[in-house]
């Protein structure tokens, strides 16, 4: 049986409306990506509500800290590259320093916009915004994980960075119970020779290496980081204790990614070998599939490098 | 508890001209002092805002130092938030936090920091420093308010050189484009940024016309006129309004005014004493 695809973008934008109908401080603040962000239904239902400031990012978070000023949450919603590259310094200082209660969404991001090539690439970004103090940031896996996550951000008091998927992913959250939960990492597979920690596009990518690598009698669990910041450390020091090997891989940079935060955890805890796999170059040309695997995050590509780092490659 | 100035200023009726004088004499003063025994600040450019300051606390703005946080008071925005001082002095002596605590600035675990925040001084509404800041967030503030249906106004001070910052021409498309009637920018036109003059580092006349284009009525003042400056700020419009208030960076000290080394330059013991003489009291 085929799974059910789901562009996390619809999900993100049925809940935001479904809280906006119940709660009228909900507004959306946009950079000319009404159509990019599927907030259209969002921008007829509450056109006062919808603040359009066009090809602006600075403007666009500098106005979401000041209608968050007055009791409002904003929910900013762009695409992932323009919205945390152009716009750093205001999220530094107008957001995570003033500690304005503005909910960053970072539509399309890592290697979503394939072909359209590096500038729309958003691979830099967990990197970016893991350097701020006081930032939150949630990478969901899936539907159930998108409602969820768009959920706790309108009530959490304080700003957040939600990184939303545009490629397609299937469920990975049956047998989750809350499919999320804030700073907890979700155990999607139980097993002890290695850990594959991932998040978002990753984690469907992950749990289907488990499956080659239980082939081979390699018993591989599999974390889903949905809170990438605060990272879950007592869930991933448990599985480098228990596993003795971790594989990171992530739609991102290394470099101050979910790798880099892995990476920084255990060396100060449970220093174990690990492999870390991300975008971690500019990429070449290509589909969102083809980069992937170009980048070793395709099912076999993890699955080779959880067998290297366990002596079996 | 409000303070002396703030009852002379709001609690006897409307203040004077004359009252709001001797307001910007006193935030001159304790500037100067606060600057001087912190070794650190940015005296010109606090001079050249400190009569737009008077003017805004003293009779414009609908703010209660008593309760900072009150939902519906008027939102005013220090974006060039390097002229702190001038700020505090002007918050402390309309009794948004006590006096002794400018005596703090810059030291250790000081509320009072170079540059202003939010969550640690009463009477801020967001962090500012880095420039190009403010501005879009008071016009988000606007925005809040005509959804929310609000008589309230915001206000954003920014230096001239600071409008070299993009950002603050993006805020002027959107403010113009939504036609913001609850929105004035006030422009610090002295004319200096910290290496030069500005006509001679990147050149904003002519300022009135160029945010004209963008939607905005401009009013060109004399930024240390009083009169002009209350008229300019309270007289209402169908459109967002851009002050541009021409001013003397060091404005009131003879040694201080119009001179780039003066940006942020520290006054010494006999400096003082004689700005204090130039001041009055």
């Amino acid at each position: 049986m085929t799974p059910v695809l789901t562009d996390c973008r619809v999900p993100f934008a049925h809940e935001l409306i479904d809280l906006a109908r119940t709660d009228e401080r909900v507004v959306a603040v946009c950079n000319d990506s009404v159509s990019s962000s599927n907030l259209g239904e969002f921008r007829s239902l509450f056109p006062d509500r919808m603040f359009n400031v066009g090809i602006a990012e600075q403007n666009m978070v500098g106005v979401a800290a000041g209608l968050a000023n007055a009791g409002l949450i904003p929910f900013v919603c762009a695409a992932s590259p323009f919205l945390t590259g152009r716009a750093t310094e205001q999220i530094k200082a107008d957001v995570a320093y003033s500690r304005a209660n503005v909910k960053l969404v970072g539509m399309s991001p890592g290697v979503s916009y394939g072909e359209l090539g590096p500038t729309h690439h958003s691979i830099e970004d967990i990197a970016w915004m893991r350097a701020l103090d006081g930032l939150p940031i949630v990478s969901p896996a899936d539907e159930a994980q998108t409602r969820q996550a768009v959920r706790w951000a309108a009530e959490y008091h304080g700003g957040a960075f939600l990184r939303i998927g545009r490629f397609k992913v299937p469920s990975v959250s049956e047998g989750q119970s809350p499919a999320f939960h804030f700073g907890i990492a979700n155990t999607v597979r139980h097993g002890d020779d290695v850990t594959i920690i991932a998040s978002g596009v990753t984690v469907s990518r992950a749990l289907a290496a488990a499956e080659l690598l239980a082939d081979q009698a390699i018993s591989a669990r599999v974390l889903n980081i949905s809170t990438i910041c605060p990272l879950d450390a007592d869930t991933v020091i448990a599985a480098a204790r228990d596993t003795g090997h971790i594989v990171v891989a992530e739609e991102s940079v290394s470099r101050g990614g979910l790798g880099g935060a892995v990476a920084e955890l255990l060396a100060e805890s449970v220093p174990v070998p690990m492999r870390l796999l991300g975008v971690n170059t500019f990429a070449p040309t290509g589909s969102v599939e083809f980069l992937l695997e170009h980048f070793g995050l395709s099912p076999e590509g993890i699955a080779a490098a959880a067998l290297e780092l366990v002596g079996r490659g | 508890m409000t303070t002396d100035w703030w009852q002379r200023l709001h609690d006897a009726g409307p203040a004077s001209t004359s009252d709001i004088a001797d307001f910007a004499t006193e935030i001159r003063r304790t500037t100067l002092v606060t600057i001087n025994r912190a070794g650190l600040g940015h005296i010109g450019g606090d001079f050249s805002v400190t009569d737009i300051l008077a003017t805004l606390y003293g009779r414009v703005l609908r703010v209660d130092p008593t309760q900072p946080d009150w939902s519906d008071r008027d939102r005013f925005i220090l974006s060039k938030g390097h002229a702190a001082v001038s700020l505090y002095s002007t918050l402390a002596l309309s009794g948004f936090f006590p006096m002794d605590w400018l005596g703090t600035f810059t030291g250790p675990l000081s509320a009072l920091n170079g540059h202003p925040n939010r969550n640690k001084v009463p009477g801020v509404e967001t962090n500012t420093g880095p420039l190009g800041h403010g501005f879009p967030v008071a016009l988000g503030c606007a925005l809040a308010a005509e959804l929310q249906g609000s008589e309230r106004r915001s206000y954003v001070v920014i230096g001239d050189g600071e409008l070299q910052e993009g950002s603050n021409w993006e805020a002027f498309m959107y403010g113009g484009h939504r036609k913001l009637s609850n929105l004035t920018a006030i422009v610090d036109r002295n004319r200096l940024q910290q290496g030069d003059r500005t006509e001679n580092t990147n050149s904003l006349d002519p300022l009135d016309a160029k945010v004209e284009a963008f939607g905005w009525e401009a009013r060109v003042i004399n930024g240390h006129d009083l009169d002009a400056l209350y008229s300019a700020l309270t007289t209402p419009s169908d459109r967002p309004v851009a002050v541009i208030a021409e001013t003397t960076k060091g404005k009131g000290v003879s040694f201080i005014e119009d001179r780039a080394e003066w940006h942020h330059k520290v006054p010494s013991a006999e400096q003082v004493e004689l700005a204090l003489q130039e001041l009055g009291s």
